[in-house]
């Protein structure tokens, strides 16, 4: 995942389902399982829920290690930088979000009647658990690092607790469930899952002090060089050399390399609304869907031009290079990426012909006007990015442009395809965004240049934005 | 050559270079030296039009640093690891910078060869990509791709830092044939009073941003520098 607008919904969006979750799940239980004591069925359901944090924080948590490289020469004790590193992870999206589901359902509870003191020890014992979890991914995560197959133990963990489940020789539900019903109703039992957590992080912490030299854990990766041939851009002429230095710069760093995976994500974005019949008559939402689809891309990679190249803007500058050279090709690689996009996206048309349309009608836009427009607003960028730095919430190189940017790129096309559509249907709106669109692929030479001037007056301040360290 | 009027970058009111006038012939290799913070890297950054100056200009070939973009053919330069594109490999980042000055991968190729004895080894072929070299073997890909494309004028700041010591010697030889064989201009920036007077024709000091001391290189100009750096030692001298 990268950094960018949406993410900042999607972390808005994940603490609003689990705050919705944490309301509904009471009255919701009741509903459909009227025989089931709620808080009881809840519970033999935690065992799930266990194993899905577990994965998800197994691909996208990892321990802040390498922040602690400065403390090491300083007169502080090894363990307490360890600690340091271990308390730091507490801290962390991942243990806050549970608590947006937890303390709503807990409340929920209190006011449905069951026992105050026995709701508040099972939301201590469930934040223990959080934190079990925590600690226990660091240790499944430091055997990864050392196994060939790194997938391999979080594969072993959770598929034989799964299996010893599933088969019932052992039922983790069960157990898990019951276990906590047993700490709710005798709050002395929460001492279990202290001394759980007292284990797992002092398992850590041995781990971890045994590792925190510079030739082992603290050792950056030394990656090999993965070579493509790149030649097919050469029929670009003369952009060729910055297209090829473009995918390599896409290709080989952590903080871009997540866009790859963006593409799949913009094809697959219309799943997330045609399925649902609310959204079959809302058509003046196509046009947002279309744009948002198609230009999945072009406004994730779009939006950091140039601080992308932040790193040795210095030498782009006093090299023999011609500023729309370097444009065009950005330009080039997003164009291809919308068509892509919309071609892979086709088969939306099992959800109706118009929803190819209009689609169709916001690839258009996007080559013709939100390229232009993106590429324009780059030449306000004025934050440098480290391509080194993990890609998952992310914000380095964000500022008021990237909110900014946002509304001519994406509500702007929405708007005017929603009043048109209103005012004299779908057709007439369609045939708006295509000469918009049209008009920009047109006037693409004029435009290209007046963006190049933009930035070429920005250049001093440019570079000086890019050197320091934010 | 590179000829410098009425130069001064201010910053908030501190005036960090004010050169009034530096005339740098063509062919002659120029050494800057100073404390930190004497101005070394501005006056290369303003020749690189990569920050503007307050007042002044320089211009260089008959061209206006600041107002035209027509030095860039003939210029070439390695100021720091911001010159250098960490995820390629100095293969590519050769090719890239030879692609940008004309050349094709066979002109970058012969000129890399030239080179082999002061890659050591350790820069071609190895696989590894720029940002995962040691400090001295990213500065070696900087010094070789800026001469890179037959540039006239080459600016080296502090060329010598970080490098091994047969590679500093190597390095001192590249520079002085390139003066003395190929006519190029060549500045370099060092706190290495040694090496410059070793590879430069001319010395120049600055202090607080002012031109203090113009030598031509003699035998005794190192004494000189030594007792000159030595007596100002109200201002440290930590570095190097």
């Amino acid at each position: 995942m990268a950094i960018n607008i949406l993410l900042v919904f999607f972390a808005l969006y994940f603490v609003v389902m689990f705050l919705s979750l944490g309301f509904g799940l009471l009255p919701g239980l009741k509903k459909f399982f009227p025989d089931e004591d709620p808080f009881v069925f809840a519970n033999g359901f935690i065992f799930f829920w266990i194993m899905g944090d577990l994965l998800m924080r197994f691909f996208m948590q990892k321990l802040p290690v390498m922040s602690v490289k400065p403390l090491l020469t300083l007169p502080i004790k090894r363990s307490t930088v360890v600690n340091f590193v271990l308390g730091k992870s507490v801290v962390s999206f991942f243990n806050f979000l549970p608590l947006f589901a937890i303390i709503p359902f807990g409340i929920m509870l209190i006011f449905d009647g069951y026992e105050t003191s026995m709701i508040i020890t099972w939301i201590f014992t469930m934040i223990i658990l959080v934190l079990i979890i925590n600690f226990f991914n660091f240790i499944i995560e430091a055997f990864s690092a050392d196994s060939e197959l790194s997938f391999l133990p979080i594969i072993t963990v959770v598929g034989v607790l799964f299996a010893l489940n599933h088969f019932e020789i052992l039922s983790m539900t069960t157990l898990i469930g019951s276990g906590l019903l047993a700490i709710a109703s005798n709050p002395i039992l929460i001492i279990i899952p202290i001394v759980i957590l007292a284990a797992c992080y002092a398992f850590n912490f041995k781990i971890l002090k045994s590792k925190l030299y510079l030739d082992s854990s603290l050792k950056s990766k030394v990656a090999e060089v993965n070579a493509a041939d790149l030649s097919w851009t050469k029929r670009f002429g003369d952009v060729a050399p910055f297209m090829q230095l473009d995918l390599k710069l896409i290709w080989r760093n952590k903080r871009t390399k997540s866009m790859a995976f963006l593409l799949l994500i913009g094809v697959l974005y219309g799943l997330f609304f045609y399925p649902n019949p609310v959204y079959a008559d809302m058509v003046f939402m196509f046009a947002l869907i279309g744009i948002v689809s198609t230009g999945f891309f072009l406004i994730n990679f779009g939006q950091f031009i140039p601080a992308w190249d932040s790193g040795y803007y210095k030498l782009l500058m006093s090299q023999n290079i011609k500023y729309e050279q370097y444009l065009r090709s950005k330009f080039i690689l997003m164009v291809i990426s919308v068509v892509l996009l919309f071609v892979l996206g086709i088969p939306y048309v099992y959800f109706g012909y118009k929803i190819l349309i209009a689609h169709f009608a916001a690839a258009i836009y996007n080559i013709g006007v939100n390229t232009h427009v993106i590429l324009w607003g780059g030449s306000f960028n004025r934050k440098k990015i480290d391509l080194d730095k993990k890609a998952a919430f992310n914000y380095q190189g964000t500022g008021a442009v990237q909110w900014l940017i946002g509304i001519p790129l994406m509500l702007v096309p929405m708007a005017l395809f929603g009043l048109v559509n209103w005012l004299a249907g779908f057709a007439a709106a369609i045939a708006l965004l295509i000469v918009l669109g049209v008009v920009g692929i047109v006037f693409h030479k004029k435009l290209m240049k007046g963006i190049t001037k933009k930035y070429l007056d920005s250049k001093y301040k440019m570079i000086d934005a890019f050197s320091q360290d934010n | 050559m590179i000829y410098t009027k009425d130069l001064s970058k201010t910053y908030k009111g501190t005036t960090v270079l004010n050169i009034e006038e530096l005339t740098i012939p063509k062919g002659q290799s120029f050494g800057l030296v100073g404390n930190n913070g004497a101005g070394k890297t501005t006056y290369f950054s303003l020749l690189l039009d990569l920050i503007q100056p307050t007042t002044g200009n320089i211009t260089s070939n008959s061209v206006v640093v600041n107002e035209s973009e027509d030095w860039k053919p003939f210029t070439s330069s390695f100021i720091d690891e911001s010159f250098l594109i960490g995820y390629l490999t100095p293969e590519e980042y050769f090719y890239f910078i030879g692609e940008l000055r004309g050349q094709n991968k066979a002109d970058v190729d012969s000129l890399t060869s030239k080179f082999e004895d002061f890659f050591n080894g350790e820069i071609i072929g190895k696989k590894k990509y720029l940002r995962d070299l040691s400090k001295g073997n990213q500065k070696k890909a900087g010094i070789v791709a800026a001469l890179i494309g037959n540039p006239e004028v080459i600016i080296l700041d502090e060329p010598f830092a970080n490098l091994d010591p047969t590679t500093q010697i190597r390095l001192k030889q590249i520079i002085k044939d390139l003066a003395e064989k190929q006519g190029v201009t060549v500045l370099v920036s060092s706190h290495d009073l040694m090496h410059v007077t070793d590879v430069c024709e001319r010395i120049v000091v600055l202090e607080k941003g002012n031109v203090i001391k113009d030598l031509e290189t003699n035998p005794e100009t190192l004494k000189e520098l030594e007792v000159h750096f030595a007596s100002g030692a109200t201002v440290s001298q930590e570095e190097e």
